[in-house]
């Protein structure tokens, strides 16, 4: 069983408010379902390389040119910007604005 | 003629004759939707006034007798965690109650300029994590088939609405299952796609190695012609790929059909048991040869997606930070928002409901210091072992068979205070997403009243094989509700 303060700390990596109730009811939650995924400790994988892509891709080289598709993109881009910032809780002078750091 | 329960090819006909206008279709099914949705809660935004205009544009053109798009007219729904222009896009999270969509998405686009016309987008579980549509922010959907059941999930809204006639056809999005697990419980087809195939531009981020969009549709034929309208490599999509159509002629006599008996072990409901071995049976009897497989590492599939689809989560749903979209704390006068970190904290916390946050934590406590190698680094190499189960299993068949779902819808309320108990619903599709295999859930058969549907695996990029061999099913027998088990 993982502990509180393991809890807490993967919360605040994850910048995710915990209620204390909460932090009891991961403790189990997680414990629980961690044992379920240990499963994974019975396969042998010693001479496994792993998969993060599961369908063969390569990287794809060009030119260095001005690309039209891309230009389109950018363009697009640009009209976006107002739209954007019209979804942020707070802008000023077309920047988003935050609360201070401390 | 009832002009809900038309197929696309159907309407078509139907437009290009001035039958009907694509105007009264549309009405049709608006009206239907206002009345009909308040009993199974399949939709969350109507688009009312967006169906109208592009109806009114198609029937523009047909009055000028052109040509039209084989999907201008069809009315369809779209899961709300793929992004319309200008319209309100959840996810069926209270992080993005508000959120307007700025750009399409590239599948809607290649819709759009098919003319099809967007009745509204649909229920989902939150961020697509659950298996139910129970974990949405508003309400869960239910099965048109027992309203006292879920419609399965995590597109549950997309595989309701078709059910119900609602709509023609329906986008979903598949990350373990989340396509074929509610096809099957609400009796409709649902295609997960080859990873790839199609473009995830536009669609909202759940574990990106996973994610895949798809049809849900009554018949396998619209399937097809879904399928062929979305499909395509994509600049937006550095991992889409233009697949290459074979031109092999489909042949029941010469199709080999795996069945792998890690997938028919204890813990299955007998009844859908019987349901899978009645239709293996009638392939037999339309000519296939049918073998028994072994996918050995079968049992490790689920523990590794519940490594890596939090780990991606975790790292994707970063991005709702309080700052550049979404629910907020920092625009409330709160006394207790001093700083930057308090509006992460806080609007993450009052932002993303209970399955989010869970997976959120196992994500990032899979992936903190100390952890990687002994969960995420481990579950990449299972991950190679179950792609190789099936490499190997496709070197001795061309398609492979398994049920969907070990029972049929299970009610509402049954599963949601077990988080595991959930999890164990993907427990036959997830694999398919490990190894970004194509794979369709097809209305096979009812237990009782409820649907159960059965899966049919491909070979990466052989959409066509396996809707070919669902196609042949549909067509033999036509009422696809012929195996009843009581």
């Amino acid at each position: 069983m993982i502990n509180k303060e393991e809890v807490k700390h993967i919360a605040k990596l994850a910048r995710l408010g915990l209620t204390e109730k909460e932090i009891a009811k991961f403790q189990k939650e997680l414990s629980s379902i961690l044992d379920y995924i240990g499963k994974l400790k019975e396969v042998d994988i010693s001479e496994v390389e792993p998969t993060s892509h599961s369908i063969l891709v390569e990287n794809v080289m060009r030119d260095d040119y001005p690309n039209p598709v891309e230009a389109r993109i950018q363009q697009t881009a640009g009209k976006q910007s107002p739209k954007l910032l019209k979804l942020a809780p707070d802008t000023k002078n077309g920047y988003l604005k935050v609360k201070p750091i401390f | 003629m009832n002009l809900n329960e038309l197929t696309i090819t159907g309407i078509h006909e139907g437009l290009k004759k001035k039958e009907f206008s694509a105007l009264e279709l549309c009405k049709v099914y608006l009206d239907k939707l206002k009345e009909k949705d308040k009993e199974i809660s399949a939709f969350l935004t109507i688009t009312e006034n967006l169906a109208l205009s592009q109806a009114k544009k198609i029937d523009d053109v047909i009055q000028k007798d052109r040509e039209i798009p084989h999907l201008a007219g069809i009315p369809l729904a779209v899961k709300d965690n793929i992004l319309v222009e200008g319209v309100k896009c959840t996810a069926a999270s209270k992080i993005l109650e508000n959120y307007i969509a700025p750009y399409d998405a590239t599948v809607i686009k290649k819709l759009k300029e098919q003319d099809a016309v967007i009745l509204g987008k649909t229920n989902l579980d939150e961020f697509a994590m659950g298996s139910s549509t129970e974990n949405s922010a508003f309400g869960s959907t239910k099965n048109p088939a027992d309203l006292t059941r879920v419609s399965g999930g995590s597109s549950g809204g997309s595989a309701a609405a078709v059910a119900a006639n609602l709509c023609i056809f329906a986008l979903g999005s598949d990350t373990g299952g989340s396509i074929r697990q509610p096809a099957s419980f609400c009796g409709v087809v649902g295609l997960k796609p080859t990873y790839g195939a199609v473009s995830r531009y536009g669609l909202i981020a759940f574990a990106s190695s996973l994610d895949q969009i798809g049809p849900i549709t009554k018949t396998v034929e619209d399937c097809k012609i879904v399928f062929n309208a979305i499909k395509g490599k994509d600049p937006m999509d550095s991992t889409s790929v233009e697949s290459k159509v074979s031109n092999l002629k489909f042949q029941i006599s010469s199709l080999r059909i795996g069945v792998p008996k890690e997938y028919f072990v204890k813990g299955m409901s007998p009844e859908v048991e019987k349901v899978m071995e009645e239709a293996i049976k009638k392939y037999e009897e339309m000519g296939a040869k049918i073998s028994e497989i072994s996918l050995p590492h079968t049992e490790y599939a689920l523990p590794c997606y519940y490594i890596i689809a939090p780990s991606e989560a975790s790292a994707n749903l970063a991005r709702y930070d309080g700052i550049k979209y979404g629910y907020s704390t920092a625009s409330k006068k709160q006394k207790t928002t001093n700083n930057l970190l308090d509006v992460y904290l806080q609007s993450r916390e009052e932002g993303f409901g209970a399955e989010v946050r869970r997976r959120i934590m196992l994500g990032t406590y899979v992936l903190s210091a100390g952890y990687y190698e002994a969960y995420y680094l481990r579950a990449q190499k299972v991950r190679t072992l179950i792609k190789e189960d099936f490499d190997k299993a496709f070197e001795k068949v061309d398609v492979i068979f398994t049920p969907v779902s070990s029972t049929p819808a299970f009610k509402l309320g049954e599963k949601i205070e077990d988080p595991l108990a959930m999890y164990l619903s993907d427990i036959f599709t997830a694999s398919i997403n490990l190894a970004g295999l194509p794979a369709i859930s097809i209305p096979v058969g009812k237990v009782k009243n409820l649907p159960v549907g059965f899966q049919i695996i491909g070979k990466p990029f052989e959409e066509n094989t396996i809707l070919e061999t669902g196609e042949i099913f549909e067509k033999t027998y036509v009422d696809s509700s012929s195996i009843t088990t009581n």
